[in-house]
């Protein structure tokens, strides 16, 4: 049972409060229409599988039910940080010289 | 009381027998003792036959790690337990237990006959056997496996007690009640920190209890166990006995699984049998001490063969000398301890039997006091006796080369090949291990968690250096938390260190390949499938460990992984760190589903929602089904009718004259803001904005890749309001799904989205008299501005309501929504207003044929994720002049514009048979095997409207096959069916407009 800390919550909480929602930072393009197949087809289904530090999403489906987005290591399932929806790509390496 | 109990010895009490029975006779334990020391104290050895040879097996261990001793257990009606271990389970009066995997009895069992047929059963048996002839798979190879292969018999009954679950938050976890584990708590406590020490035994002190020579900190060492847990007991220290560290997961999340009643002679009524402890803690001690390792040689599975250790735990906890003429084979000093322990004990050690030529002379010294011989440099080669163990053959061993056999006669034979450190919960944090060459084993090495390993655990040995290493991992702990503590020192007198070396088989004059020699006593897993594994081209000790099974017993190779690792290793001719462990996964020992469970069973489990007119239905005898978590009347039987007869009256009354049906299962979201039609043209398929206050129209909804995703009558209620429907099961998915957009990709849409589902009771009405039994009942319609697809907010028997008029069954019909807590009421009234037009309930199934007629889809039934609106023929659903809507780019992929998908059709059958729903479907029925399956047969239903079977499928091209004729196979025959349009009744829609 890992422990998440909701960024709107501003509290750390059981993972069954939360639901997984995919990768993270893969926005709707504002015009699909415009986008070639092959664009559209990388929007849809390619996913970066990473190993290691992975931006993902998560809901907060049993409590405020926000969705907000984590860095999380997929070697060893911890979390890196969470982060509200909307907000860029913090930079990890700052992150972990300032520890 | 039996010869081999020591009177006074142990810490059993000897003022209270305990009597209990095995295999139908009844023996005589003491209050303390496990069914394993009660019976060898009544000299039994044999308790059990093995998994695959069925040979006769003793016990091997004294604890937890027991791979043969594996009895039944009853506790009267629906309490059998299969696979207990004898060696844990806790004797109490009137204890029932049987041996496993025998027939027609312990001491002759006709399946040992694979004993002797073990070239057929070696590794990967099942991979090769069996083979030929083919024929010979179902009738004869198959059933014979199926009855001969299981661990023990399955209850047969509902388990009828209670499991409990606990959470547990504290600063210190120290799993391991052994010395280590003591000593950190000592000092952790006096810290101020919270501590939580458990143990799997009955009893705090590990080692102690098995080997209780030493003196800790100038007393004896049960007297300084005594006063250590008094102190831990006074500083507030929780300690937790019977209670197993089954798994250890992230952020010191710890599993513990506490067993309460099964050691009571009558437990309290009510009183639950297990209780799980989820922990979270700041630190955690790993002081699980060190398993003992069997030596591995031809017969090292004869009954009365066990570990040194083990016998030196049945000897000095439960006063109970394991033989009177045991022999010892070891090749590590503890053993030497067991042998003179039992020598003092009056038992005749009939020989020390060291593989090493060297050993330490103050052990060959001891040995020669007591007149033990000691056999340096020999190597054991056999055992003879058939129940129990009669003799060892021995023989000398120089520079490699193995000389004559002697045989020594004895009853016993205690055995050590080494100890390996408890490494279970460190691997299950994925914590890395490193191979230590000296003592040929993995140690713990990097750690993921907030974690302190300690003693024997990590490789250490003798009670000074555990204690020492216990100290400094309780002051570790709370330095981490942030405490300070002191050092403690708590000397110990007559320690008995020791070390040893490791090997692989023993070595022997014998042929190998005719060795029975064990690695995985369970699973019978000899060296030589080990061997023959590698030869075969298995290389990874993953893939070893699975051809063999070896570890995979429900001891999950406690016993036997480092043997198993040391001989394949050997074998491919690698160093074993080279080889690698297979993975340790929870839970560490074997754990009922009543503890996972705890309270979640039944309801607690999954609820049954019920709709508020759910009690009418039960009164009136309706027949359930669930759909989602939902509870729904399936159909109303009247008295003598069956569900077909009940389904055709129920459908015959609607389109006759009316029918009722209980929607309120539907899903309902509340769509509302005044960017709410912006939000609904981009999420439904359809165009929202022309459509006016108090219409409705079917909505359709897809997922970004094109599919249908749901679907549902929507409803706008004015400029800024929608009441959206949805599937029942689909409910959360689409609020969810509707959330996920607008908070993640159009925040700047101002539209509030509320769940509205248990909030409206939903009552359908249906059939050419709806219209006449329901206008008088409604205050606030327009009547003449109130077609089909209108929606109004009115009051309905005087009840505030939303009025949806809508059809799914082609007649006229209404759907009424009014607050649940008045569902009941307007259902009753409605039965009521009803009655002069013989107003009929109906359930799922009717409406499920009353929709089929018509065509209308139901989403997961007729569509399957892969099925997008063209296939299904909901082409006018979309919205073709909006810029984009969730799906939309997806329908112009190459994939879904392409020729030959499968699209949703009718089907008539020729002979007017009903099809199954779920058959295949292929064009030529003469084609040879395997067939090309061309689509399957989603809904049929016998239709009472039109006097025949009906079904809808969706078949390849299934547009452009109108008219043709397809086949579906099935077991009696195939059947011919006529492909057709999915309206089956009323095609022009004329009832609608009555």
């Amino acid at each position: 049972m890992l422990l998440i800390h909701c960024p709107y919550c501003d509290e750390t909480l059981p993972e069954l409060e939360f639901a997984y929602a995919g990768e993270a930072h893969i926005a709707r393009p504002v015009d699909p229409s415009a986008l070639s197949d092959e664009e559209w087809r990388d929007f849809l289904f390619i996913r970066t599988n990473a190993r290691g530090t992975h931006f993902e999403r998560w809901r907060h489906i049993h409590g405020c039910a926000r969705f907000f987005n984590a860095a999380r290591d997929t070697v060893t399932d911890r979390f890196l940080v969470t982060y509200k929806a909307g907000e860029s790509r913090p930079d990890l390496t700052v992150k972990e010289s300032a520890e | 009381m039996s010869r081999y109990r020591i009177p006074g010895h142990g810490r059993v009490d000897h003022g209270a027998p305990v009597s209990f029975i095995f295999d139908g006779k009844t023996y005589q334990g003491l209050r303390g003792d496990t069914v394993a020391s009660a019976l060898l104290a009544n000299g039994v050895h044999l308790m059990g036959r093995s998994f695959k040879y069925h040979r006769p097996r003793g016990t091997v261990t004294a604890g937890s790690e027991e791979p043969n001793a594996l009895i039944g257990t009853s506790r009267g009606p629906g309490r059998f337990e299969p696979n207990t271990r004898a060696t844990v389970q806790e004797l109490r009066k009137g204890l029932v237990t049987e041996s496993q995997n025998k027939w027609p009895r312990l001491s002759f069992d006709i399946g040992a006959i694979n004993d002797r047929a073990y070239m057929l059963f070696s590794a990967g048996f099942y991979y090769k056997t069996f083979m030929w002839p083919k024929s010979f798979w179902d009738k004869v190879y198959e059933p014979f496996i199926r009855s001969a292969a299981g661990l023990g018999k399955s209850p047969t009954e509902n388990d009828p007690d209670r499991y409990a679950a606990r959470y547990l938050h504290t600063d210190l976890l120290i799993v391991g009640g052994g010395p280590a584990g003591i000593a950190s708590a000592l000092v952790a406590a006096k810290s101020g920190a919270r501590v939580v020490l458990v143990d799997e035994n009955p009893e705090m002190g590990g080692a102690l209890l098995s080997d209780p020579s030493v003196m800790i900190d100038g007393a004896p060492a049960w007297e300084w166990l005594d006063t250590s847990l008094t102190e831990l007991r006074a500083a507030g220290v929780r300690l937790m006995t019977r209670t197993t560290a089954i798994g250890y997961y992230h952020q010191n999340f710890v599993g513990l699984c506490e067993r309460l009643t099964d050691h009571l002679d009558t437990p309290p009524a009510d009183a639950p049998r297990e209780r799980m402890w989820r922990v979270r803690a700041d630190q955690v001690v790993l002081a699980q001490g060190a398993l003992e390792k069997p030596l591995v040689f031809d017969g090292n599975d004869r009954p009365g063969v066990m570990l040194a250790g083990s016998a030196q735990t049945y000897l000095n906890r439960y006063g109970v000398r394991v033989g009177d003429n045991p022999a010892v084979l070891t090749c590590h000093d503890s053993a030497y301890h067991a042998a003179f322990d039992l020598a003092d004990a009056g038992s005749r050690i009939a020989a020390i039997i060291d593989t090493r030529r060297d050993v330490r002379p103050d052990l060959t010294d001891a040995a020669a006091q007591r007149g033990i011989r000691v056999m340096q440099g020999h190597t054991a080669t056999g055992t003879k006796g058939r129940l129990r163990i009669k003799s060892v053959r021995v023989n000398p061993v120089q520079d490699d080369a193995v000389g004559k056999p002697v045989e020594i006669a004895c009853d016993a034979l205690l055995m050590s090949g080494g100890w390996t450190p408890s490494l279970h919960l460190f691997s299950h944090t994925k914590g890395s291990l490193a191979w230590d060459a000296d003592s040929n084993t993995f140690l713990p090495d990097r750690r993921t968690e907030a974690c302190q390993i300690a003693g024997a655990g990590r490789g250490l040995w003798g009670f000074g250096p555990v204690l020492e290493d216990g100290v400094n991992a309780g002051l570790a702990a709370i330095e981490a938390l942030s405490r300070s503590g002191n050092p403690r020192d708590l000397p110990v007198q007559n320690d008995r260190l020791g070390t040893g070396v490791s090997h692989t088989e023993l070595p022997t004059d014998l042929s190998a390949g005719k060795a029975k020699a064990f690695v995985d006593f369970q699973n019978d897993v000899t060296a030589k499938d080990l061997r023959l594994a590698v030869r075969e081209g298995m290389r990874s000790i993953e893939h070893v460990k699975r051809y063999t099974t070896n570890g995979m017993a429900t001891d999950q190779g406690k016993m036997s992984n480092i043997n198993g690792l040391m001989i394949a290793a050997d074998a491919l001719a690698k160093q074993p760190p080279q080889v690698g462990l297979t993975t340790f996964r929870p839970p560490y020992t074997p754990t009922s589903f009543g503890a996972f469970a705890g309270y979640l069973r039944g309801q607690t489990f999954q609820l049954t929602r019920t709709t508020p007119i759910d009690p009418w239905a039960e009164a009136n005898g309706a027949v359930f089904e669930p759909v989602a978590q939902w509870r729904r009347g399936w159909y109303f039987p009247k008295p003598g009718e069956d569900m077909h007869a009940a389904v055709a009256r129920e459908c015959r009354a609607t389109r006759a004259s009316v029918g009722i049906f209980d929607a309120s299962t539907l899903g309902k979201i509340e769509v509302a803001g005044p960017d709410a039609v912006e939000f609904m043209n981009r999420m439904y398929t359809n165009p929202w904005t022309k459509l006016a206050p108090g219409r409705c129209r079917y909505g359709l909804l897809l997922g970004e890749d094109g599919f249908i995703r749901d679907d549902g009558v929507i409803g706008r209620l004015s400029s800024d309001l929608f009441h959206v429907t949805t599937t029942t099961g689909g409910a959360a998915r689409v609020l969810n799904m509707m959330e996920d957009y607008l908070q993640t990709e159009w925040p700047d849409l101002n539209v509030w989205l509320t769940s509205t589902t248990e909030q409206w009771a939903t009552v359908a009405l249906n059939g050419p008299n709806a219209l006449a039994l329901l206008k008088p009942l409604v205050e606030g319609v327009d009547w003449d501005d109130f077609p089909h697809m209108s929606v109004a907010e009115c009051s309905v028997a005087g009840l505030p309501a939303r009025l949806f008029r809508l059809s799914f069954t082609g007649e006229v019909g209404f759907e009424v929504n009014v607050p649940a807590r008045h569902g009941l009421a307007l259902w009753t009234a409605l039965i009521e207003a009803g009655k002069p037009y013989d107003i009929c309930p109906y359930g799922t199934e009717a409406m499920h044929v009353l929709r089929a007629e018509k065509g209308y889809i139901i989403v997961g039934q007729d569509t399957d994720g892969t099925v997008t609106p063209q296939d299904a023929g909901l082409d006018w659903a979309i919205g073709k002049a909006k810029p984009d809507f969730v799906g939309k780019r997806s329908l112009s992929r190459p994939d879904i514009v392409a020729k030959g998908r499968k699209q949703l059709v009718g089907l008539l059958t020729e002979d007017g048979s009903k099809l199954e729903e779920g058959a295949q479907i292929v064009l030529d029925p003469n084609q040879p095997l395997p067939m090309k399956m061309v689509g399957h047969v989603t809904s049929s239903y016998d239709s009472a409207a039109l006097g025949h079977p009906i079904a809808m499928a969706v078949i390849e091209g299934g547009h452009d096959r109108m008219g043709e004729v397809v086949h579906i196979p099935m077991p009696d025959g195939v059947r011919r069916a006529r492909i057709t349009s999915t309206v089956f009744y009323d095609p022009t829609g004329e009832r609608l407009k009555a």
